[in-house]
C-alpha cells in the first residue's frame, strides 16, 4: 500500500500542530465555538450528543496492520475501547475528550492516517470497492487512483468551501461494490471496444433527502483524463452549486436544476480548459503510486486442507459459503470479517478484534486489511489452505459470524445513541432484527438480503438502496420507521420505493417479519432472492402483508 | 397565533468532555438533568439562553422542552431523555457514571 513520502508526512504533522495550538486556543477562550467550528470539522471532530467524535479517514478503505493497532491503542487509550466503521470507511471514536484530540491525531500521523477532510464543505474521503486489488472481476486495481485523488483533493485551495460536502466513490470491477451511483462522482472502470481501460463518470447521484441515481456523464473517459476531469466537474460544480440553501447544495441538484445536457456541455468545456494544463505530472505521480498497490507474491500451495475442512466440519462450511468470494487467483479467497454478530452493534470492533484481525492479517493475509462500506473488515488475500486456521483463530472473538449478505449483515447509522442530527434510533433496531432472525434460525434460508437502516433523513445507512430500507423519524414526539423496498447499490442502482405508514419502534421488528414470510410463501424457489422476487411481483403482495388490516379492509 | 410556551431548561455539552450538562438556577453547570433549572417565562428562557451561550465552559446551549417532576425537570422528548443516560448499545455516558 502507499507509503507517506516526507512531503505528506511534514503537511500531516504541521496540520496536526495547527490544529493543537487552535484547541488549546479554544479551551483557554481565545476562540469562541463560532470561530472554532470550522476548524474542528477540517480536522474530523464532531459534537455530538453525548460527547465529541473524532471521524478518522481510511482512504479507499485501505489500511495496514500496524496502522489497525494504533486504531485499538486510540480506543484503549483515549476512547472506550472500541472504534465503529462508518459507510464511508472511516473509523469514529465515540468518546475522546476535546483536550485529548490532538494527541490522538499525533498518533495517528506517526503511522501515516489522518482526519483531515473527514468533515465539512470539501471533498472527503475517496471511498473504494472493498474487495479492491484482489477481485476476480477487477479490470484493475481502482485504489492508485483512489490515492492520486487523495492527495490531489487534500487541502486542494480551490475546493475548501464547496457548496456542501462532496463524495467520490471508485471501483475497478464492472460489479459495482462502491455504490458509485450514490456519489457525487462515481468512477466506475470499463474497457472501451478497443479493449482500453477507462472510466464510466457518473454525477449527481447521492441519498438524503432527495435521492438520486447518478448520471453518467461520459460512457469512457480515457484513464489519463481522469484527473483534469474530476477537476472540471469539481470546478463546474463550486460555480453552479447553490449557497443559498443547504438542502438544495450537493450536485445531485445542480444537475437536477441545470439539466444532464448543460452541466455536461459545461463540464466538457471546463475539462477542454484543463485538459492542456496537466502537463503529464499527474501520470507522473500516477505512476509513482501505482508501483506501491502491487500485489504481493502469492504463494503456489496445496489446497486440500480447505477441502479437507470443508468436508468435516459444518460450521467452517457454513462460514465458507457465506463470508468469502473469488479471488483472481483460484487458490486465493477474499474473506469477509463480520462485524455483524447477532446483537453486536453493526461496524464496531473493539481493540481486541482489532489486534486479532491485524495479526492474523500478518499471518495469514499477507498483512492486507480493507474496510468496506457495509461495516465489516476484510482480508483480500487468503490462500484456500490457511482458511481453517484463519476460521479457528476468529472463531470466540465475535468475528466469526457466518452472514455475509445476509439479513443480519445490517448497515445501520449511528442514529440517536451517538448523532446529533439524527430523528430515531438505528443500532438497536439492527440489533433486534439480527437477534430476532437468528432465533428463527431462517437467515441462510432466507438468502442474499440486504437491510439498510438510517437514522434520520440524511441516509447515512443507505436505506434507499437496501432491499429493504428502514428510516427512522420522529413523529410528534415518537420514533417511528419507514420502510422501502426494492431499492439496489450496485450497477443497476435503483432507488427503493416507500412501502406506506409508518411503525413505531416495537412494531418494526414483526413488520420486517410479515415482509420475509411474504417473501417466503411467494418465491419461486429458494433460488430466488428476495429483490429478484420483489421484482417479479411489485411492491402490492409485501404491503399486504405490512399492513394486514388494511388489506382485510380492501377485500371486505 | 403563536404556541403556548412550554417549560424550558438550558442544556449543552462540557467544552472539554463533551458530557452532557443542564445550566442551574445559581448559573452552575450540572450533568443531572434534575438539577437544572426548570424555567416557566419565555422572556426568562431567552435571557437565561444567552446566559448559556456566553458561559465559556460550555457549547451548544439550547432550550429543551422539560416538565416538573418529583426529583425536578424531567425530559419530555426522547432525545433529551436519551441525552440523561446515554447510548442505548453499551452502558456508556452519564449510565456508566451513575449506574442508572
Amino acid at each position: 500500500m502507499y507509503n507517506y513520502t516526507d512531503f505528506d508526512d511534514a503537511f500531516v504533522r504541521a496540520r496536526t500542530a495547527q490544529f493543537a495550538a487552535q484547541v488549546d486556543r479554544r479551551i483557554s477562550g481565545a476562540l469562541s465555538e463560532d470561530e472554532f467550528k470550522p476548524f474542528r470539522l477540517m480536522n474530523g471532530v464532531y459534537l455530538q450528543l453525548h460527547a465529541y467524535m473524532l471521524r478518522v479517514a481510511i482512504p479507499y478503505g485501505t489500511i495496514n496492520p500496524h496502522q489497525m493497532r494504533v486504531l485499538a491503542n486510540i480506543a484503549d487509550t483515549y476512547d472506550k475501547g472500541y472504534g465503529h466503521f462508518t459507510t464511508r470507511q472511516n473509523i469514529q471514536f465515540n468518546w475522546p475528550k476535546l483536550v485529548d484530540i490532538p494527541a490522538i491525531l499525533s498518533d495517528l500521523a506517526d503511522v501515516g492516517m489522518h482526519a483531515i477532510q473527514t468533515s465539512g464543505n470539501t471533498i472527503r474521503n475517496v471511498t473504494a470497492d472493498h474487495f479492491a486489488g484482489a477481485a476476480a472481476d477487477e479490470i484493475a486495481d481502482p485504489r492508485p487512483v483512489a490515492e492520486l485523488l487523495r492527495q490531489w483533493s487534500t487541502d486542494h485551495p480551490e475546493f475548501q468551501f464547496l457548496p456542501r460536502k462532496f463524495k467520490i466513490a471508485i471501483t475497478g470491477s464492472p460489479n459495482d461494490r462502491a455504490v458509485t451511483k450514490a456519489h457525487d462522482i462515481g468512477l466506475r472502470m470499463v474497457r472501451n471496444d478497443a479493449g482500453e481501460a477507462g472510466f464510466e463518470m457518473i454525477v449527481g447521484g447521492g441519498l438524503g433527502r432527495t435521492p438520486f441515481v447518478g448520471a453518467v456523464v461520459r460512457d469512457f473517459l480515457p484513464a489519463a483524463d481522469l484527473l483534469p476531469y474530476v477537476e472540471a466537474v469539481l470546478s463546474v460544480y463550486n460555480m453552479l452549486g447553490r449557497r443559498d440553501n443547504k438542502y438544495k447544495a450537493r450536485i445531485k441538484i445542480t444537475l437536477h436544476e441545470t439539466g444532464k445536457e448543460e452541466l455536461s456541455r459545461l463540464i466538457e468545456e471546463r475539462f477542454a480548459q484543463l485538459r492542456p494544463l496537466f502537463g503529464g505530472n499527474d501520470q507522473a505521480l500516477l505512476a509513482q503510486i501505482e508501483a506501491a498497490f502491487s500485489t504481493p507474491d502469492l504463494r503456489d500451495a496445496d489446497t486440500s486442507a480447505f477441502d479437507a475442512f470443508y468436508g468435516a466440519d459444518p460450521v467452517f462450511r457454513s462460514w465458507a459459503d457465506t463470508n468469502l468470494a473469488p479471488h483472481r487467483d483460484p487458490q486465493y479467497r477474499i474473506v469477509t470479517i463480520s462485524l455483524k454478530a447477532h446483537g453486536a452493534t453493526p461496524g464496531d470492533a473493539t481493540s481486541a478484534q482489532m489486534r486479532l484481525i491485524a495479526g492474523l492479517s500478518e499471518r495469514l493475509g499477507h498483512s492486507e486489511i480493507r474496510i468496506s462500506h457495509e461495516q465489516n473488515v476484510i482480508l483480500p488475500h487468503v490462500h484456500l489452505s490457511d482458511l481453517p486456521a484463519l476460521h479457528a483463530a476468529l472463531r470466540g472473538s465475535g468475528l466469526e459470524t457466518a452472514n455475509i449478505g445476509l439479513i443480519s449483515d445490517i448497515i445501520a447509522c449511528p442514529g440517536m445513541d451517538y448523532c446529533a442530527l439524527a430523528t430515531a434510533r438505528s443500532i438497536p433496531v439492527a440489533q433486534n432484527i439480527a437477534t430476532r432472525f437468528d432465533a428463527l434460525k431462517l437467515e441462510h434460508d432466507i438468502g442474499p438480503l440486504k437491510i439498510k437502516i438510517s437514522g434520520c433523513i440524511n441516509a447515512c445507512g443507505h436505506h434507499h438502496v437496501g432491499h429493504i430500507g428502514i428510516l427512522g423519524l420522529d413523529r410528534a414526539g415518537v420514533e417511528n420507521y419507514q420502510i422501502t423496498l426494492g431499492g439496489d447499490g450496485t450497477e443497476n442502482a435503483v432507488i427503493g420505493e416507500r412501502a406506506g405508514p409508518g411503525f413505531a419502534y416495537d412494531e418494526i421488528v414483526p413488520a420486517i417479519e410479515r415482509i420475509i414470510t411474504a417473501y417466503l410463501a411467494l418465491r419461486l424457489d429458494a433460488a430466488e432472492t428476495f429483490l429478484q422476487a420483489y421484482r417479479r411481483l411489485g411492491l402490492a403482495p409485501f404491503k399486504a402483508a405490512l399492513y394486514p388490516d388494511e388489506a382485510a379492509r380492501d377485500a371486505a | 397565533m403563536s404556541r403556548a410556551f412550554t417549560p424550558k431548561i438550558v442544556t449543552a455539552n462540557d467544552l472539554t468532555s463533551g458530557d452532557v450538562i443542564y445550566l442551574t438556577a445559581t448559573d452552575t453547570w450540572s450533568p443531572h438533568h434534575a438539577q437544572a433549572e426548570l424555567i416557566e417565562d419565555e422572556a426568562h428562557a431567552q435571557l437565561r439562553l444567552l446566559d448559556g451561550k456566553r458561559a465559556k465552559a460550555a457549547v451548544g446551549a439550547y432550550l429543551a422542552d422539560a416538565r416538573r417532576g418529583d426529583h425536578g425537570p424531567e425530559p419530555v422528548h426522547f432525545r433529551e431523555a436519551f441525552r440523561t443516560r446515554g447510548p442505548s448499545n453499551y452502558h456508556h455516558g452519564k449510565q456508566e457514571a451513575e449506574n442508572v
